[in-house]
């Protein structure tokens, strides 16, 4: 089954409105919980008057933060613990305030816009420039400036090769911030019933979303249960520790009465955390031939009003991924978390990872320009060939699987029919009627499959392995429970797909259950493309293991060594004998017959294993843009869209490919559309969809996918993870391309979003 | 996401949605497809006290040809005007502006009479009605008036509809067999107009040109229109969109870049002509 | 306020407020979560239900409003002998990921392949523009309508 395209074992419910997601759940006596979210930026709080909402019909009551004084502070790195809801001053637009809850969401909204909140403003400082200026206030109270972190990644720097470098150039780099935005927003419902508490939540990790209400509330862990049900889309937003995982919960403590919350968008928009948000300054030194040789980068991100522990030190993965897929012998890297009054950032699809590819995609693309080479070609001199792998970096620990770069590449420009485009585009150059075209190359890799422990636990992780039980049942039918909790990633298909070929069993007799901290046994969750890489051995683990025993069982059956029984059908056979065979059902109906079983077997057939990486893996690949952009209002229409993905092993094509597409249109959405932007008074511009750029049917092109399969040899799978490689790849290829598009004018970089009015602007300022 | 409340009447007849009207005064407002009304509602940018829904009186929603005029009725969807077919005989400019409109959703509910007494700026059909002549008709308390299109917008979201009146028909100049232009940048497919052009031929070989998101109504591109009766050639005329326009300066796009798009779009809405 | 509205065939009379949307009519007070809600400014489509057999957004429509009308959910396609055409097109062709967005999109398409039984790429993309998906980049979801259309189309 690995390698079929197999339709979506969830897609039943899903496609009939059956599906659960948070707000779909209904409990009796149900309260619903809004925020006070604040309307300034940066401002002490001097008043919370909470009369005209308590006094509403159907308003249960108003909290602010000292009413929850005793509860513990919020999980996040020591000293920088942050509270539930603003007390003394607000951080940012957005940050909640006070909590309503009420007997309805109508009722709620009314109650939540009536509590009056006074403020003294403060200085607003919504720009990295402004939270560094010599006269900017402290923004978070435990930190005596707004620069968070200085981190040197490296421990030395490369000053002196670039000095020997022929050649050098110095390039500044902007990865804007932007919104996760997942169609499902936020959601918690909270059960706390006699000493323990129930809590379904849009959560990536349910596991620790346990650990941490637990250490919250001094409940030990098998008194919570957390659900991630159906889960609208994450993208990584759903794995910051939100305050309403915790208040959702202390309220239906104190109310004995379960409590529901669910954003608007609007208040997602302000609320949930928001991604990259990073201005890169490089040095890069290289030859005559584009060979580049040093490079030094210092990326400064905007970590928001209040640090997210996991926001804090994202650039760290940035780090480790500058080199990209090239062969660079000494990189020095640092970076800057600063504090800003604006809503916090943290993962979002790639993690720092697709900032460090854009930086060195766009990098060779300035080197070959700077050359007057073609940026292909600059490629092929610095590509890491296939037989270096697998490839140790300059970072220690991080090495790379293996893959075949320069193939990806070939491939690509092959399907591209690259030199026929580069042929249009002169002659489209010398056409004043015509669109300019313009052709971008990514040649990416990116870090996935996360872990392994040693990594993982430094994101508060309990482990960077993943887990999977699996048990026949009776009738040879199989349940896998696995401690992911994917969120459109069709983790019950590919598993079912891994065990099928494992156990040999049809596909149809595997069911897979996630997302139950009651049901799975421990487990850490889904992100940093770990599906495939972690969870997916894991469930191969349990397989292999379940098999072992069934195989012990059927040679006793069939009274013969089990080394002699070979798989055949849905059985085994004695080796040779076709007439030796018993079929799996009968094996699993024997397994729980202790009475005819060899003394000491364990009864049934199941298998609880953990797979640890033992590194990480390196999803890999090419992918090309073709770009016509009009001359007359520089709007950029993507007219191919080609992608090359080396994700390893491919377990079901038609997954793998969704998942292309749709970390490609994230990535193309980056490239045109889509800001959060504030105004000089951190008032956000880009607080709802209609305001947030995000790109509908007619904005996005069709994608032709591509897939080279090198297996890995880091995990018995083979895999790599191809969950974010689409957002890794694609932001460059379209800026390169639209870069390429407007050289010839002298333009040399465009600023994402490349919006039409920006692309006018360098056309315009360049001619 | 959830409007403030408010009484709900639901208007059985003209006369009593006028007579509601009369009644509340200030705090009441009418809705029919809603779709301008209760997205701002919902955002609490409006809080009306009380809501009369006109939706229902079918005798609101028509298209007639009229002599020389094709009248709409108000409650007429922009799904309607997209399909009619003496629309797109007639004043097919109309049906290419409704074509433009938000997603089929919002077209499937949305009405014109909705759309331009919201008087968005930045109003797709405001255009095509500016550049058809139309003449909006207003019922109140004292009687029928006709306003013309191009006296009925008097800035961001206000018209000339005075609080106690009704608009009850759209009359617009047919324009049968004549070219016409509709042009539309958007950021995205379903965004508002950041810029729009309705360009539309005349019997009478003049050629009338209208503009959204170039200040604070729709409005006539004068400069345009002059020039071009004066036999000023299209690509000369165009280069004169933006004159005399003070568009907005915001996030969405600079006012140079608007006045550039202006420039952009008249020239090319003149070539399709 | 009374309304009665008649929901995949049976007809719901309930006490309203003036102010209840009709997406949380149906989830609320009918309990059908299948029609979801993805935003406040009438942008996303995910609360996309037939409203006398046109595509509406819901939560751009009051219950008051649609007072003595047929809506048709999500819930209400397909039936006893399986999932609709298009429900089948977007499971073959992987058409959905989280399937948040799902139910709107899957009625979305219905409407438009009830008007268009054979639309091309874009008139697909056309129709559903006023509908989100930030899974599928959606590619999938104009291949789903596709196959929706050469196998039984708007049922």
């Amino acid at each position: 089954m690995i390698g079929s395209a197999v339709p979506r074992k969830e897609d039943a419910a899903l496609l009939t409105g059956r599906g659960t997601f948070v707000d779909d759940i209904q409990r009796p006596g149900l309260l619903h919980m809004v925020y006070v979210q604040s309307t300034e930026a940066h401002a002490l709080i001097t008043g919370i008057d909470t009369s005209a909402a308590t006094a509403l019909p159907g308003v249960v009551g108003v909290w602010t933060a000292e009413d929850f004084a005793e509860l513990p502070a919020r999980p996040s790195v020591p000293g920088l613990e942050r509270h539930y809801l603003a007390g003394e001053k607000v951080h940012y637009v957005g940050e909640p305030v006070a909590v309503v809850v009420a007997a309805d969401r109508y009722t709620a909204a009314d109650a939540a816009r009536a509590v009056e909140v006074t403020y003294e403003p403060l200085p607003v400082m919504a720009t990295l420039e402004a939270a560094l200026a010599p006269d900017a206030v402290p923004i978070f109270a435990p930190l005596p400036g707004n620069l968070a972190l200085e981190q040197p990644v490296t421990p030395d720097d490369v000053a002196a090769e670039l000095d020997a470098a022929p050649r050098r150039l110095r390039a500044r780099l902007v990865n804007q911030r932007v919104a996760g935005a997942p169609m499902e927003p936020y959601g918690v419902l909270a059960d706390w019933v006699g000493n323990g508490v129930t809590v379904w939540a849009t959560v990536q990790a349910p596991h620790r979303v346990r650990a941490e209400i637990a250490q919250v509330f001094g409940l030990a862990r098998h008194l919570i249960r957390v659900v991630a049900p159906d889960v609208g889309g994450a993208f990584g937003v759903k794995s910051s520790f939100m305050p309403e995982l915790f208040l959702a919960p202390e309220l239906s403590r104190r109310l004995g009465r379960p409590v529901k919350f669910v954003e608007t968008r609007r208040e997602h928009m302000t609320h949930t955390y928001h991604g990259r948000d990073q201005v890169q300054e490089v040095e890069v030194g290289f030859d005559e031939n584009g060979a580049i040789l040093a490079l030094d980068v210092t990326i400064t991100v905007n970590i928001g009003g209040v640090p997210d522990p996991v926001g804090i030190g994202l650039p760290t993965l940035t780090s480790y991924m500058l080199g990209g897929c090239y062969r660079i012998p000494k990189i020095a890297a640092r970076y800057r978390s600063v504090l800003t009054n604006t809503t916090p950032t943290a993962s979002y699809r790639g993690a720092g990872r697709p900032e460090a590819s854009f930086l060195i995609e766009r990098v060779v693309d300035l080197v070959a320009l700077e050359l007057g080479k073609d940026p292909a070609e600059v490629r092929k001199v610095n590509l890491i060939g296939p037989e270096q792998m697998p490839y140790q970096t300059p970072f220690e620990g991080i090495v790379y699987d293996e893959a075949d770069y320069p193939a990806a590449l070939e491939l690509l420009l092959g399907e591209l029919d690259y030199d026929a485009l580069r042929a249009e585009q002169e002659r489209r150059r010398a056409d004043p009627g015509a669109r300019l075209l313009g052709v971008g190359l990514s040649t990416f890799v990116e870090m996935a499959g996360f872990g392994p422990t040693p990594l993982f636990e430094q994101f508060g992780y309990l482990g960077g392995w993943e887990s999977a039980n699996l048990r026949l049942q009776p009738d040879g039918s199989v349940i896998v429970l696995v401690g992911t909790a994917p969120h459109g990633q069709g983790h019950q298909t590919a598993m079912a797909q891994i065990v099928a070929d494992e156990l040999g069993v049809p596909f149809e007799a595997v069911s897979v259950f996630y997302g139950d901290t009651a049901v799975v046994q421990e487990g850490i969750g889904t992100m940093g493309s770990r599906g495939m890489p972690v969870a997916g051995n894991a469930v191969r683990q349990a397989a292999v293991e379940v098999a072992d025993q069934a195989r012990r069982i059927a040679a006793h059956l069939l009274e013969a060594d089990p080394d002699d029984l070979v798989r055949v059908g849905d059985g085994f056979q004695v080796k040779g004998v076709p007439d030796a065979a018993v079929p799996l059902a009968a094996v699993v109906e024997r397994s729980f017959k202790p009475h005819l079983l060899p003394e000491g077997t364990r009864l049934g057939l199941e298998s609880t294993a953990y797979y640890e990486p033992k590194n990480l893996s390196y999803p890999s690949g090419a992918h090309g843009c073709v770009v016509e952009i009009e001359r007359d209002t520089g709007r950029v229409h993507v007219v191919r869209y080609v992608c090359v993905d080396d994700c390893g092993t491919v377990i079901n094509p038609m997954n793998a490919r969704g998942q292309v597409h749709g970390g490609v249109a994230q990535g193309i959405a980056q490239a045109l559309f889509e800001k959060v932007s504030f105004d000089a008074e951190g008032r956000p511009l880009a607080a709802s969809l209609e305001e947030y750029m995000l790109p509908g049917m007619l904005d996005l092109p069709r994608y032709e996918t591509h897939h080279i399969e090198t297996r890995s040899s880091f995990n018995p799978l083979g895999v790599k993870g191809i969950g974010e490689a689409g957002a890794t790849a694609a932001p460059q290829a379209v800026v390169n391309a639209v870069v390429d598009a407007l050289a010839h004018l002298g333009v040399r970089d465009v600023e994402m979003p490349c919006t039409p009015e920006r692309v006018w602007k360098a056309m315009h300022h360049a001619s | 996401m959830i409007p403030a409340g408010f009484t709900y009447v639901r208007a059985g007849s003209v006369e009593q949605a006028l007579a509601e009207l009369a009644w509340h005064g200030r705090d009441v407002r009418l809705l029919a497809g809603g779709h301008s009304l209760l997205p701002a509602m919902k955002l609490r940018r409006v809080e009306p006290g009380v809501l009369v829904d006109i939706g229902r009186l079918r005798e609101l929603a028509y298209v007639r040809l009229d002599g020389e005029q094709v009248v709409v009725g108000p409650l007429t969807t922009h799904r309607t005007l997209e399909r009619d077919p003496l629309v797109a005989e007639h004043v097919p400019l109309l049906a290419a502006a409704a074509r433009r409109i938000g997603d089929p959703q919002v077209r499937n509910r949305g009405t014109i009479g909705g759309s331009l007494a919201h008087a968005d700026p930045a109003a797709d059909l405001a255009a095509a009605v500016l550049a058809l002549d139309g003449v909006l008709v207003a019922r109140g308390p004292s009687g029928v008036r006709d306003i013309p299109a191009a006296e009925f917008f008097t800035g961001v979201r206000t018209s000339a509809l005075a609080a106690d009146e009704l608009l009850v028909e759209i009359r617009l100049r047919a324009a049968t067999g004549l070219g016409y232009a509709f042009e539309k940048f958007s950021r995205r497919a379903l965004d508002w107009a950041v810029v729009g052009v309705a360009a539309q031929a005349r019997p009478e070989g003049r050629t009338a040109v209208a503009l959204i998101g170039m200040g604070q109504t729709p409005l006539r591109a004068g400069e345009v229109e002059e020039a071009l009766a004066a036999g000023v050639p299209a690509a000369e005329a165009s280069a004169l969109a933006a004159r005399g326009c003070a568009p907005a300066d915001n996030a969405v796009a600079s006012a140079a870049y608007r006045s550039h798009l202006a420039e952009v779009l008249v020239g090319r809405a003149l070539a399709a002509l | 306020m009374r309304v009665e509205i008649t929901v995949n065939g049976r007809p719901h009379e309930r006490e309203v407020e003036p102010r209840l949307l009709l997406v949380h009519f149906l989830r609320d007070l009918l309990s059908l979560t299948g029609t979801h809600v993805g935003c406040d400014t009438t942008s996303c489509g995910a609360c996309t239900v037939l409203l006398d057999g046109v595509a509406v957004k819901s939560c751009t429509v009051l219950a008051a409003q649609a007072d003595g009308c047929e809506v048709t959910t999500v819930e209400g396609l397909g039936g006893p002998d399986g999932l609709s055409p298009v429900q089948e097109g977007f499971r073959q062709c992987h058409g959905l990921q989280c399937g948040y967005c799902t139910p709107g999109m899957v009625m979305a398409a219905t409407a438009l392949l009830a008007e268009r039984p054979d639309p091309s790429e874009q008139e697909i993309r056309d129709g559903l523009k006023g509908n989100m998906c930030r899974c599928t980049g959606y590619q999938m979801i104009v291949e789903s309508v596709q196959w929706a259309a050469a196998n039984g189309g708007a049922r």
